[in-house]
């Protein structure tokens, strides 16, 4: 069923169009002398909020552990299949030996991504995280796949509060 | 007690079980689930897991009397038990009430599921059994899902390899005693153990004894959680990413059901698959690694006088030189049921004479059966040989020699091994096959075909029983589909225009025209039982393969 609606009739005000115009002058007029907020990237960079969803990268805990443990979780949730993590085991001559499982390579193919964060919420180990990249290009398409080194070189450090294979280690050690 | 009944209630609801199972068998064939670790259809029943608790009573009677004692409404009362009861370890029996689904068994089961996770060290994440761990499954399914324990864990061995073939973590083990008493009952020989008591009850093994058997990979399946790992799948893939395929074993003529687990074309392992006719639930280890030798020696290129080229010109090249004639053709053990009818069919249209050879291995009394090819009885069933073939191919030297022979079609066999070595170069050798040997080097001819892991087919095994194989990778861009291949030399040898078929065409043919085949169109994934009584007479070398289904026909399954 068909509803008829009424045309609200214009007063001579609104016919002349003149309050409309004028209002939205004093709009324009008012920013045009307000502080600038336009930003002249890239010359200038913006401010990264806390939180912010950049490129996912691989980080290492305080005594400079590569976290990961590729247990390929981050792989299963990516919707994109932007990850592609191969396992391995650790060397037995290095100090981590007893976590026995890392990455051979940890590939994100960041022309992929759609930095979505589900990686970072999958990842029981918090080892990879979002960071605060947003801009990112490279010559070929090879160049848009970032491997296991660039990766743990861009994130850096996040402190662990938890130091849960440290714990182990101590409690093997007893 | 075969085809007895007995009438029981679960759940409240009544049923006819087979008489003489387990509670958990019975639950089972009703679809009702109980949830276990340390039982396994095909092994004796320990009962240490205490997973499997259900509340059971039976009808009540007078003890001095033996009279049925009754409630108000005169019907017999149940005397429930006080405790739960296992039900791996508890028969069925007339008027049997068993309860799954109440509150207190629940109660048990989150409790049981805490004890077991009381050590437990919780690495699910770079454990190989996540996945398919069963603690994993039953605890998200019935544990409670928040730990009460503030204590520190239990420390024991982690990362112990036992043989080359398995690492074992005792920290994760739930003592069930799988493995124990798979190395006794079937392998034959104490391999592991438990050492310690209690909580510090530890899995453990001689690292000087004789650890190592062909059938030692069947614990890793068995085992319900991670404590026992593959070392070859070890770290390589997570078992949610692998595809599984149905498949048969390649290694002998036991026709082992198996499972392919594959990744983007790559095969990660291969485990058994249950059929209770053939393999129940085991399969050796030296048949799991069958697709290595694609790994390593697959053929991906044709060539012509070893230079490489296109396929379809090799194929065009091998289709000329067949119309010469004087052609053999050397067929394999390897090739299905419907490559076999084909090749029956090319032999009439060429006018060429079909040999073969067997593959002699030793007899290990189990799943590994003294012929190396798994489908001999295939080519006497399709009429392409007419007896057991020799482990040489001495007609096809004699017919070279006596000048009969110039062009020998060569399926997958290394003629240089079966004794022609001296031969080859007076023929033109075409040879056709997914892997790489010697003779691929000197042929003439080199194309490349599919290998039972990248194509559809049947095999008929030692107990004339044919199974179906299903591709489960594809085939290198190169390689050409082996039916397409033949009925295209066919269609070339006999100057016929048909449609070459697909392999469900293929087998509605046979099934047509051959008697013993007539059900091959539809094989069941369990296989079928062929009528093998026209070869009666013809000496076969295998053993007769273990009766697996035996007593018990209904089998849990893991």
């Amino acid at each position: 069923m068909a509803i008829i609606v009424e045309r609200k009739r214009l007063s001579f005000w609104e016919r002349t169009y003149l309050p409309q115009i004028l209002s939205g002058l004093y709009i324009t007029l008012k920013n045009f002398f307000a502080p600038k907020v336009t930003l002249e990237y890239p010359d200038q960079q913006p401010v990264i909020p806390q939180g912010y969803r950049g490129a996912p990268v691989l980080v290492c805990d305080s005594d400079g552990r590569h976290k990961c443990v590729s247990c390929q979780l981050c792989e299963f949730v990516c919707p994109s299949k932007a990850i592609k993590v191969t396992p391995s085991a650790i060397p037995e001559d290095s100090q981590y030996a007893f976590i026995e499982k890392g990455p051979a390579d940890f590939q994100i193919d960041m022309s992929r991504c759609i930095y979505c964060g589900l990686c970072q919420e999958a990842c029981p180990e918090q080892a990879i995280f979002m960071g605060s990249e947003f801009s990112i290009n490279a010559y070929t398409r090879a160049g848009l796949v970032r491997h296991k080194d660039d990766l743990y070189k861009i994130g850096g450090v996040v402190p662990d509060k938890i130091m849960k294979w440290q714990k182990i280690k101590e409690r093997e050690a007893k | 007690m075969e085809n007895q009944k007995v009438k029981v209630n679960i759940n409240g609801a009544d049923y006819e079980v087979a008489a003489g199972l387990n509670i958990l068998e019975a639950c089972k064939s009703l679809g009702i689930e109980i949830p276990f670790f340390c039982y396994h259809p095909s092994l004796k029943v320990a009962g240490s897991c205490r997973m499997c608790l259900v509340q059971m009573g039976t009808p009540a009677r007078d003890r001095a009397t033996g009279a049925p004692i009754l409630d108000e409404n005169g019907v017999q009362k149940i005397a429930w038990m006080p405790k739960p009861v296992i039900s791996c370890g508890t028969k069925v029996s007339e008027g049997m009430h068993i309860l799954t689904d109440s509150e207190y068994v629940a109660d048990c089961r989150r409790a049981v599921l805490e004890f077991l996770l009381l050590n437990h060290p919780l690495d699910c994440p770079i454990c190989d059994k996540a996945g398919e761990c069963k603690l994993q499954e039953y605890t998200h399914a019935y544990g409670r899902q928040t730990s009460r324990y503030v204590e520190e864990k239990n420390i024991k061995r982690k990362k112990r390899p036992l043989g080359t073939k398995i690492m074992v973590d005792a920290e994760r083990c739930i003592q069930c005693s799988r493995c124990i008493r798979f190395c006794k009952e079937f392998i034959g020989k104490s391999i592991l153990g438990f050492t310690k008591r209690g909580s510090k009850v530890e899995i453990g093994f001689y690292d000087n004894a004789d650890n190592d058997s062909n059938y030692l990979l069947n614990v890793v399946d068995g085992c319900p959680v991670g404590a026992l790992t593959e070392t070859a799948f070890r770290f390589k893939m997570r078992t949610w990413f692998l595809k599984t395929t149905e498949s048969i074993c390649g290694e002998s003529s036991a026709g082992v059901n198996t499972r392919v687990w594959s990744r983007g074309g790559k095969i990660y392992r291969i485990t058994p698959r249950q059929n209770p006719f053939v393999n129940d639930m085991f399969m050796s280890d030296s048949g799991r690694y069958t697709f290595k030798k694609y790994e390593q020696r697959r053929l991906d290129h044709a060539t012509i006088d070893a230079s490489p080229c296109q396929t379809e010109y090799a194929v065009s090249r091998a289709s000329e030189i067949l119309k010469l004639g004087g052609v053999a053709i050397v067929a394999n053990g390897w090739q299905s049921v419907e490559e076999m009818y084909l090749l029956g069919e090319l032999a009439k249209a060429c006018g060429a004479k079909i040999y073969m050879a067997s593959h002699p291995q030793p007899d290990d009394g189990k799943l590994v059966s003294a012929e190396g090819a798994p489908n001999i009885r295939g080519a006497l069933i399709t009429g392409i040989i007419s007896e057991y073939p020799k482990p040489n191919l001495g007609d096809l030297e004699r017919q070279i020699q006596g000048g009969g022979v110039k062009t020998i079609l060569c399926f997958g066999e290394d003629l240089a091994v079966l004794g022609l070595q001296h031969l080859l170069k007076g023929v033109n050798v075409i040879y056709c096959g997914a892997l790489e040997n010697d003779t691929s080097a000197e042929a003439k001819i080199c194309l490349p075909l599919y290998s039972e892991f990248e194509k559809d087919g049947l095999w008929v095994n030692r107990q004339f029983r044919i199974q179906r194989f299903k591709k489960a990778v594809d085939a290198p861009k190169a390689a050409v589909n082996d039916i397409d291949f033949i009925a295209g030399l066919l269609r070339d040898a006999t100057g016929e225009s048909f449609k070459i078929p697909s392999v469900g065409a293929l087998r509605a043919v046979i099934a047509s025209k051959n008697e013993i085949l007539k059900d091959c169109a539809s094989v069941p994934s369990s296989g079928l039982v062929l009528d093998g009584s026209k070869f009666s007479a013809i000496e076969f070398p295998e053993a007769a393969a273990i009766n697996f289904a035996g007593a018990t026909s209904s089998k849990a399954g893991e």
